[in-house]
């Protein structure tokens, strides 16, 4: 017995696989981008 | 069950292609542009990263703006070649995913606007937004043939917007820059919409040169580049700016104002005939990028 397979299982995928990717990109420009909001409205220079 | 008449990609998970194209990145690059110069022409300094953090809160704002737009107006881009390929009309994002995207950019930038900058300036992105989606989008682009002048003053904000983030106030010079935004959509918008055979009457949206024809249509593009040339001086004569400004003001609106004329004097209704407006189109965005231009320019000289 095997399962019924989507023939589209590989684009779908790919498709979480590149929306994670942008999406971990995006939380990581945000976490630099908190830190040096932070810094600057401490009054320090970078 | 209407499911079975969902285009076949319904089910594949959406692109995130498609979710910047929601965002509408071709108005945020007139947003950021005119965002950035209000920023830049307001006294006082501003730290590097914060200015960079409010043009990023105008942007994402913006994006929203766009996302909320596309999620309500799916029905109506369907009927439109230009806009069918949207990403809700062609199928590919179902209009939930838009409607939670667009709230959560929108939250997103309001916040952040507040919270690294100022409240003033968030509480005018979140009235742009708001403005956008219910005053422009839901309740008068289907109602009124003016619609397009409401749409402008949603695009005017972005130079208040950054102004106020600097200084945290709203003076007259940036309500100048929104007046000179707001009376320029007009003629730039309507000018594309005569040589742009579109199908707005079939979507049922009442476009000017839809409606009312388009003498009527050359005619307001006038009266609107006569009020707009005067709001772009008038910085100059009142005094908030200098002559680098002034002239180039002065210069580029008379320029505006000889091309509006060529198409008032225009009578073709082919667009094969419509070199004036297509003139005039391209004219215009060129005369906002070196206005905004100039202003920034004059007070970094003078400074």
């Amino acid at each position: 017995m095997t399962e019924p397979v989507d023939p589209r299982s590989d684009e779908i995928r790919a498709r979480q696989r590149s929306r994670s990717i942008v999406m971990a990109i995006a939380l990581a420009a945000f976490a630099v981008l908190m830190f040096a909001i932070t810094i600057a409205r401490m009054g320090l220079k970078p | 069950m209407t499911t079975l008449t969902l285009p076949h990609q319904a089910d594949l998970p959406t692109d995130w292609r498609d979710f910047v194209a929601l965002t509408k990145p071709r108005v945020m690059a007139l947003v950021v542009f005119t965002g950035l110069c209000g920023l830049l022409a307001a006294p006082g300094w501003i730290h590097p990263v914060l200015g960079f953090t409010a043009v990023l809160c105008i942007a994402l704002g913006g994006g929203a703006a766009g996302a909320l737009n596309q999620w309500y107006e799916a029905d109506i881009d369907a009927l439109m070649k230009r806009t069918a390929d949207r990403p809700i009309p062609a199928g590919r994002m179902d209009p939930q995913s838009a409607l939670h995207f667009g709230v959560g950019l929108a939250a997103l930038s309001v916040l952040l606007m507040g919270l690294a900058l100022n409240w003033l300036a968030a509480a005018i992105l979140a009235v742009s937004i708001l403005f956008y989606v219910f005053v422009y989008t839901i309740w008068l682009k289907r109602r009124t043939p003016q619609n397009i002048v409401i749409g402008g003053a949603a695009g005017a904000f972005p130079p208040l917007i950054g102004w106020a983030a600097v200084t945290g106030d709203v003076t007259a010079l940036p309500l100048l820059l929104f007046a000179i935004i707001f009376l320029w959509t007009p003629p730039h918008f309507w000018a594309l919409s005569l040589f742009v055979r579109s199908d707005y009457a079939a979507a049922g949206v009442p476009m000017l040169p839809v409606v009312a024809g388009p003498a009527a249509t050359r005619r307001q593009i006038m009266v609107y580049t006569l009020v707009m040339g005067a709001a772009a001086v008038s910085p100059w004569a009142l005094g908030l700016a200098g002559p680098v400004y002034g002239v180039t003001a002065l210069v580029l609106s008379l320029g505006f104002l000889g091309l509006a004329a060529a198409v008032a004097a225009n009578r073709a209704t082919d667009p094969a005939g419509m070199q004036p407006e297509r003139r005039l189109f391209a004219f215009s965005v060129f005369y906002l990028f070196a206005l905004f231009a100039a202003l920034v320019l004059d007070r970094w000289l003078l400074a």
